[in-house]
């Protein structure tokens, strides 16, 4: 075990699928010479050299497009978005070409796109959105949303190998914050498993990505008052853990949703629906979600502040379902 | 770098340099009789009502289809669209599961997951087209990247359309390609309307060619009813991809001889137009060029008629025995499984 962080984690993980498979390479805007936006392929371009770590144009199209044209003769494209905002530019060639593709023709396509994603450093309207659920929406793709340096790791593996459009959402406020023990060898952690991140049994909170850490501080604030609530790690929405989403439903039978993307047509609506309808009668309470209110993400830092749901948010919401 | 306007092709000696023999010339004659064939039937089809959704044919593009399906390499990969049904044909897709694709037939390429010429067969190097044009030149130009980083002598052919030309895919993927000096073709089957557009509304230089000169590699124009034109320009391009020298944006001038749909009767196209290149039929004109050029005889040309005939009443009535899908199978494929990859078509 090393004490990595989140970013630290990434990069490695991506270091050594591309020591063990030479079919995997890297695409996208600044990621040869300058490593990057966020430096995730430092030094990437010295060990696998230009071809393997391919500096392209400002085109998301030609770079999800071109990833999955060499996926089909294949080879295994990780696509770098500099920040996940962008991933709009390259709508149509997840959506349209990659999602479908398989379906219509069996044809798979391994390809994974990493999306910088989140906020919570006044990156505005167009450097700090959680576009999962919009990705979520379209059969055919799925999504990640590591939360921690170990998952980060396993998933980004898993990513890889697996033979299906994968988008890698990292969420930035994670990058350099948060740090772990990670296993130095290569290992998987297999999509549509969530994680127990803080066991509890007063109020499960479902989430993913950097509100698990919000959750988590919430959470040790509510012990405090003699409340004990469960944290559930998503990992992945699509596939998502149903199973053990109601699992801490019958158990908790108090539940809050959570997460940092906009409320309306988020992935929680998805999980409080499913709640609702297989586990109604386990329920002592409302699901209660909490998100982002349905506006673009503002740049001000008092603003960024009301939009993105803060650890005493957390706690008041805690707090009030706990009581019901 | 001016676009280059292609010569007509002449001599059979010609066309012999050009590496075809007298086999390899009727095998083209014979694809695009199948094409259109293909097309003409698949219209009756249609009109009969055992063809669901919408019809759309390539009358009029069948010798560029066929010219540059057939330059292409055994290796070789690319991304035909809606007019380009003489590339599925040349590269060998068997007629009968082109009439079970248009029916939604479980034997159809798409298995009727996908409708009309919504379709390839990976196996034979193609790669199956979406609505949204031209979205597959950059998939086309990822493939190239792939023979590229890898070393591969093969090369991608990416098509699209005069009107899909005014779109951003096809900026950023011919600018990437221009800047990777990548093993890839652009074929623009230029056939004048995007739907009821003309080409003045669509573009504003005299060649959709002419803009490969801001991509830094050569374009140039061709008679799109010349299937040896075709050929001949085709085979350049990607021979010149293959030995490393980069793309090429081969244009195939031609008129779209019918409605953008069968449901589209083509009143805004001027008479005369159609009266025009009529009498450039792609199908006429080169079997009046064996008959001149290589001996073409009338009983070769009826033998050929005729098989070609028999062909596809077979193909017609293997596809209407290929079952309609089972709705329970709807939900399964969505997703690929680890057995999936790496199939023979996948490399």
């Amino acid at each position: 075990m090393a004490e990595m962080t989140y970013i630290q984690a990434i990069s490695d993980a991506l270091r050594l699928e591309m020591r063990r498979d030479q079919r995997v390479f890297i695409l996208g805007e600044d990621v040869g010479v300058y490593g990057g936006a966020f430096k995730v392929s430092l030094g990437f371009q010295e060990e696998f050299g230009p071809w393997r770590v391919i500096d392209t144009p400002l085109s998301e199209t030609a770079i999800v497009g071109g990833a999955t044209g060499a996926a089909l003769m294949g080879l295994r494209p990780v696509a770098e978005m500099q920040f996940a905002d962008f991933i709009s530019c390259a709508w149509d060639h997840l959506v349209t070409v990659a999602a479908k593709q398989f379906f219509r023709t069996r044809t798979p396509i391994p390809i994974v796109v990493r999306l910088p994603s989140g906020g919570g450093f006044s990156g505005g309207p167009f450097h700090s959105q959680n576009p999962e659920s919009s990705f979520a929406h379209i059969p055919g793709l799925k999504v990640v949303c590591p939360a921690t340096p170990q998952d980060a790791k396993g998933l980004l593996a898993s990513a890889i190998e697996d033979p299906n459009p994968v988008l890698y959402f990292e969420h930035k406020h994670l990058y350099r914050r948060i740090k772990g023990e990670v296993p130095e060898e290569r290992y998987t952690v297999p999509f549509g498993s969530a994680n127990v991140h803080r066991e509890g049994d007063d109020a499960t909170v479902v989430t993913w990505g950097a509100m698990v850490h919000t959750a988590t501080e919430a959470a040790e604030e509510l012990a405090k008052e003699g409340v004990e609530v469960e944290v559930l790690d998503m990992r992945t929405l699509v596939p998502w853990d149903k199973a053990r989403v109601l699992e801490g439903v019958r158990r908790c039978s108090k539940v809050l949703v959570l997460h940092e993307d906009t409320r309306t047509g988020g992935f929680g609506a998805e999980i409080a629906a499913t709640i609702a309808e297989e586990a109604f009668e386990d329920l002592d309470a409302p699901v209660m979600r909490l998100a982002a209110p349905d506006t673009p993400v503002p740049f001000s830092p008092p603003l960024e502040k009301a939009y993105i749901p803060q650890v005493e948010d957390v706690v008041t919401a805690l707090r009030e379902l706990a009581a019901y | 770098m001016a676009v280059r306007e292609a010569e007509p092709v002449g001599s059979l000696q010609e066309v012999k340099e050009a590496g075809l023999d007298r086999e390899d010339l009727l095998g083209i004659y014979r694809s695009m009789l199948i094409t259109r064939g293909i097309e003409e039937r698949g219209h009756i089809l249609y009109k009969q009502g055992k063809i669901p959704g919408s019809f759309y044919t390539g009358r009029g593009n069948e010798a560029a289809a066929v010219g540059v399906g057939t330059a292409m390499g055994p290796n070789d990969v690319g991304t035909p669209l809606h007019r380009d049904m003489g590339v599925h044909v040349t590269r060998g897709v068997e007629p009968w599961r082109v009439f079970a694709q248009y029916m939604g037939r479980e034997g159809g390429p798409t298995r009727g997951r996908d409708g009309n010429v919504h379709m390839a067969v990976a196996e034979l190097g193609l790669h199956t087209m979406v609505s949204h044009l031209p979205a597959m030149l950059p998939v086309a130009s990822g493939m190239a990247l792939a023979f590229k980083i890898r070393g591969d002598r093969r090369v991608a052919v990416g098509w699209f359309g005069e009107g899909a030309a005014a779109r951003g895919d096809a900026h950023e993927a011919m600018n990437f390609a221009g800047v990777r000096q990548l093993p890839m073709v652009f074929v623009c089957d230029n056939n004048q309307w995007a739907y009821s557009t003309p080409t003045y509304l669509s573009y504003p230089v005299e060649h959709i060619a002419d803009r490969a000169a801001a991509y830094g590699f050569e374009g140039v124009v061709v008679d799109g009813t010349d299937v040896l034109a075709v050929y001949r320009e085709a085979k350049r391009a990607i021979e010149k991809a293959r030995e490393g020298g980069g793309p090429t944006l081969v244009e195939c001038l031609t008129l779209r001889m019918e409605g953008h749909a069968v449901h589209d009767d083509a009143f805004y196209v001027p008479k005369e137009m159609f009266e025009q290149w009529a009498a450039y039929d792609p199908i006429e004109r080169y079997r009046t060029w064996l008959q001149n050029h290589a001996e073409l005889s009338d009983d070769e040309e009826n033998e050929i008629t005729a098989t070609v005939k028999r062909l596809l009443n077979d193909a017609l009535d293997r596809a209407d025995a290929s079952p309609l899908p089972d709705p329970a199978t709807l939900e399964g494929g969505v997703f690929a499984s680890q057995e999936d990859l790496d199939t023979p078509h996948h490399k």
